[in-house]
């Protein structure tokens, strides 16, 4: 469970400051999935890398599960990366030189694993992306849907608490995009993961119970406490879905908003 | 998994790995040749001095002359005189052939048995053997004595005639003139010549000047033989003389036996002839004296604390060290023995430092285009130290590729030096001996140099040596060590630097 407390981020370009984030308040139950949207500039991989603890925020806390990210070591902070942090880029950040179920071992480098239980746990993860037959292949010959697979299995692999995407399908194509939205989420069903996925992906948002939406490095929740028709937005261990432990401020929502971004996405 | 990743970057990132290991390779090669081509100009030259010196020898030690103003002008004085100045009888009768030669000091001062004695007790002095240098001048022809004349144009005729017989040598007094009769003409032809001789310790060959010879034809001295009337001979001079090994020479009035003829071994000429110590000593009428002490050290690193005792011990000593000799030889040899001591080694350390330079700016820049993947890596956990060793590993490899490739080229480029044996001319002036020796003039010191004169005489005497690269293990292992250390600080530096980013900056590189 996330707890984030007037979370700012700054960053200083010569004399001038940009808010990338601006006293952001938010809560994401264990188990819970957030999907954050917004104009490009908006502060969504700010915030994402915030939470995974791949940088520091200028003022205010990012607590996951009573530890403050903020106040961690960097040892610390690595540790809980290698331990408790799935992340998954929009690209992809396979290492080229590495074959598929290489780049899943690295993830688990840190863990201290022997050589065999690295191997079966990596091509595991591979398995369960659906890629086992390509655990030999270089990133260069997979397709870019493969690769995004390859780099969910890394990020699962080590069976982590939390599972963060930044567009996960943003550098892929129409037909793969659903295939990588459809391993996430059965993942994210499966494994009962903390899932914070940002995405334009407007069809996404609409299905999704809860929305971000971050602009201008402030953020907007919009709370659906009814899913839409499709599959029974059921997930297994939270507390309750409806439980909103929003201390974000704004919860009103501009809820036409959501199909907007889909679209044509606004200059900055 | 650090070994699986290693091989894949390496195999992967091949060209790169390899315009780095061969920046390297260029580096320790280039030192390698350097280091072999000046050990082997350093062995050149040591062949010089040894042929100088003899073999073993790492300083020898004379007698600074000291004028006899104080000292007395009595008996000593006027000995010292007598032997100094050649003195010829002659009194063969008008026209007849004749000969005479003497066997004089090469030198103004001497030291005494015991000083070598003493020479050789010294701690650090593994030995030291003494040598007599002499020179033979001998003066051969006839002898006219003036004749009375009447007449005054028979006197200008009798003059011109005694001019005319005059020959090489001066000239005959001209008759004195005036008078009705006078005694004119007269004359003498003679013809002078010299050799060198050198008494030398027939009991230790193993030192001075003995040890460089090399028997060509006939035997070496034994070493009991010496009180023997015999004599190694130059094999040039031999030529020129008519001489062989079997036949007899002649000085001081005692008939040598030839029983060898030498050269000089690793090239500088020798004395003309070889006697034993002690015969050289008798027939000169020096005994028990030397004109010079060959020493040899224990650890060639006491030299100095050797030379030290031996001033503080020899009165008017004068030690000459190989490193003091060394600054007299020139030509092509010492300056290239110059240039790869100094230019040589500034510019090998020049290049290494401008090879590792290009080295690392190559690694850095190969470092950087990796700073996305370092920090993919640590988003995933790797730690900072995780990161820069798997760096650290590439770079070993490569360094150790670098280290392999340059000591190849190094090692090959001075195994074809050695085969080619350019080769090199070292000149032995006069100049340069004179420092030595100090022939001729007041002031010098004894002569110390065997076949000395000969240097000094035909000044600017060349010598030709092949050059050579000797390669030592040490130079090997500095080239491994220098190639492991300079791949090492190549990488890891931008890889510290690079893993230091939190990953967030480092997706935010461009790369
Ligand atoms: N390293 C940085 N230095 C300065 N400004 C930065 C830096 N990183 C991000 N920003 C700025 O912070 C703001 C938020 O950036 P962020 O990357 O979080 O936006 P985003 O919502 O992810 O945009 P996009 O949809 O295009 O990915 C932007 O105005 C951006 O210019
Ligand atoms: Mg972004």
């Amino acid at each position: 469970m996330y707890e984030l407390t007037g979370v700012t981020k700054r960053y200083r370009r010569g004399k001038a400051t940009v808010n990338a984030l601006d006293g952001v308040s938010l809560t994401v139950p264990t188990g819970d999935r957030l999907v954050i949207k917004g104009p490009t500039g908006g502060g969504k991989s700010t915030l994402l890398q915030l939470l995974g603890g791949l940088d520091r925020a200028t003022s205010g806390s990012v607590v996951l599960d009573g530890t403050d990210l903020s106040r961690l070591s960097e040892a610390k902070l690595t540790r809980l990366r290698a331990e408790r942090i799935g992340f998954v880029f929009q690209g992809f950040h396979l290492i080229p030189t590495l074959s598929a179920r290489e780049n899943v071992e690295t993830a688990l480098v840190p863990l201290g694993l022997r050589t065999a239980e690295r191997r079966r746990r990596a091509a595991e993860a591979l398995e369960s992306v659906g890629l086992a037959e390509r655990a030999g292949h270089l990133p260069d010959e997979l397709s870019g849907g493969q690769q995004q697979r390859v780099a969910i299995a890394r990020a699962l692999a080590k069976r982590p608490q939390v599972l963060l995407a930044d567009e996960p399908t943003g550098n892929l194509d129409e037909s793969t995009r659903d295939e990588v939205m459809e391993v996430l989420e059965s993942r994210w069903r499966e494994l009962g993961l903390t899932f914070v996925l940002v995405t334009h992906d407007s069809s996404l948002a609409r299905r999704a119970d809860r929305v971000a939406t971050l602009s201008g490095g402030r953020i907007s929740l919009t709370e659906r406490t009814r899913g839409p028709a499709g599959p029974a937005p059921a997930p297994p261990g939270p507390p309750a879905e409806a439980a909103s432990g929003d201390a974000g401020q704004l919860p009103a929502g501009d809820v036409p908003s959501d199909d907007v971004p889909s679209g044509g996405v606004p200059s900055a | 998994m650090i070994l699986t990743y290693l091989r894949r970057e390496l195999r992967r990132r091949r060209r790169a790995q390899l315009v780095i290991a061969a920046g390297l390779a260029l580096g320790i090669a280039l030192v390698l040749i350097v280091n072999a081509a000046s050990a082997g100009l350093r062995k050149a030259q040591d062949e010089v001095l040894q042929s100088l010196y003899g073999l073993g020898t790492d300083m020898t030690v004379g007698k600074s002359f000291q004028q006899p103003g104080a000292s007395g002008e009595g008996e000593e004085g006027a000995e010292g005189g007598d032997a100094r100045r050649p003195r010829f009888d002659f009194d063969a009768q008008e026209g007849e052939e004749q000969g005479s030669d003497m066997l004089m000091l090469d030198s103004f001062a001497t030291l005494t048995g015991d000083e070598v004695a003493t020479i050789a007790g010294l701690g650090d002095v593994a030995g030291a053997v003494g040598g007599l240098s002499l020179r033979d001048i001998g003066v051969n022809g006839s002898f006219d004595p003036g004749r009375i004349v009447q007449g005054e144009d028979g006197g200008q005729d009798q003059a011109e005639e005694g001019q005319d017989s005059g020959g090489a040598a001066p000239g005959g007094p001209g008759g004195s003139e005036g008078g009705e009769s006078r005694i004119g003409g007269g004359g003498a032809q003679f013809d002078v010549n010299q050799f060198s001789v050198f008494g030398a310790d027939v009991s230790r060959p193993e030192l001075g000047p003995l040890a460089a010879l090399e028997v060509t034809e006939g035997r070496a001295f034994a070493t009991d033989e010496t009180e023997a009337e015999a004599a190694l001979v130059d094999a040039d001079y031999a030529a020129e003389n008519d001489l062989a090994v079997g036949g007899t020479l002649t000085m001081a009035d005692t008939d040598f036996e030839v029983i060898g003829l030498t050269t000089p071994g690793t090239g500088e000429s020798t004395a003309d002839v070889v006697i034993p110590l002690a015969t050289a000593q008798r027939l000169s009428g020096h005994e028990d004296e030397v004109t010079g002490v060959y020493v040899q050290a224990t650890d060639s690193t006491r030299l100095d604390a050797v030379a030290e005792a031996i001033g503080a011990r020899i009165e008017d000593a004068e030690v000459t060290t190989a490193d003091d000799l060394a600054d007299q030889v020139s030509g092509s040899l010492s300056t290239a023995a110059d240039l790869a001591d100094g230019v040589g080694r500034w510019l090998s350390s020049l290049v290494l430092a401008a090879a590792f330079l290009v080295a690392g700016l190559l690694a850095a820049s190969s470092v950087s285009r990796r700073v996305r993947e370092f920090g993919t890596l640590k988003a995933l956990g790797w730690t900072r130290w995780r990161v820069t060793r798997q760096v650290l590993a590439e770079s070993l490899v490569t360094g150790l590729f670098g280290g392999a490739l340059g000591l190849a080229v190094g090692l090959g480029s001075a195994w074809t030096l050695t085969q080619i044996r350019p080769d090199l001319t070292a000149e032995l002036g006069a100049g340069g001996l004179g420092g030595l020796g100090g022939p001729g003039g007041g002031g010098g010191g004894p002569r110390m140099g065997f076949g000395g004169q000969e240097a000094a005489q035909s000044a600017g005497r060349s010598l030709d040596i092949g050059l050579t690269a000797p390669v030592s293990a040490d130079i090997v292992v500095l080239a491994v060590a220098l190639a492991v250390v300079g791949g090492l600080i190549a990488g890891a530096f931008a890889a510290w630097r690079a893993a230091r980013l939190r990953p967030a900056d480092a997706f935010r590189r461009i790369a």
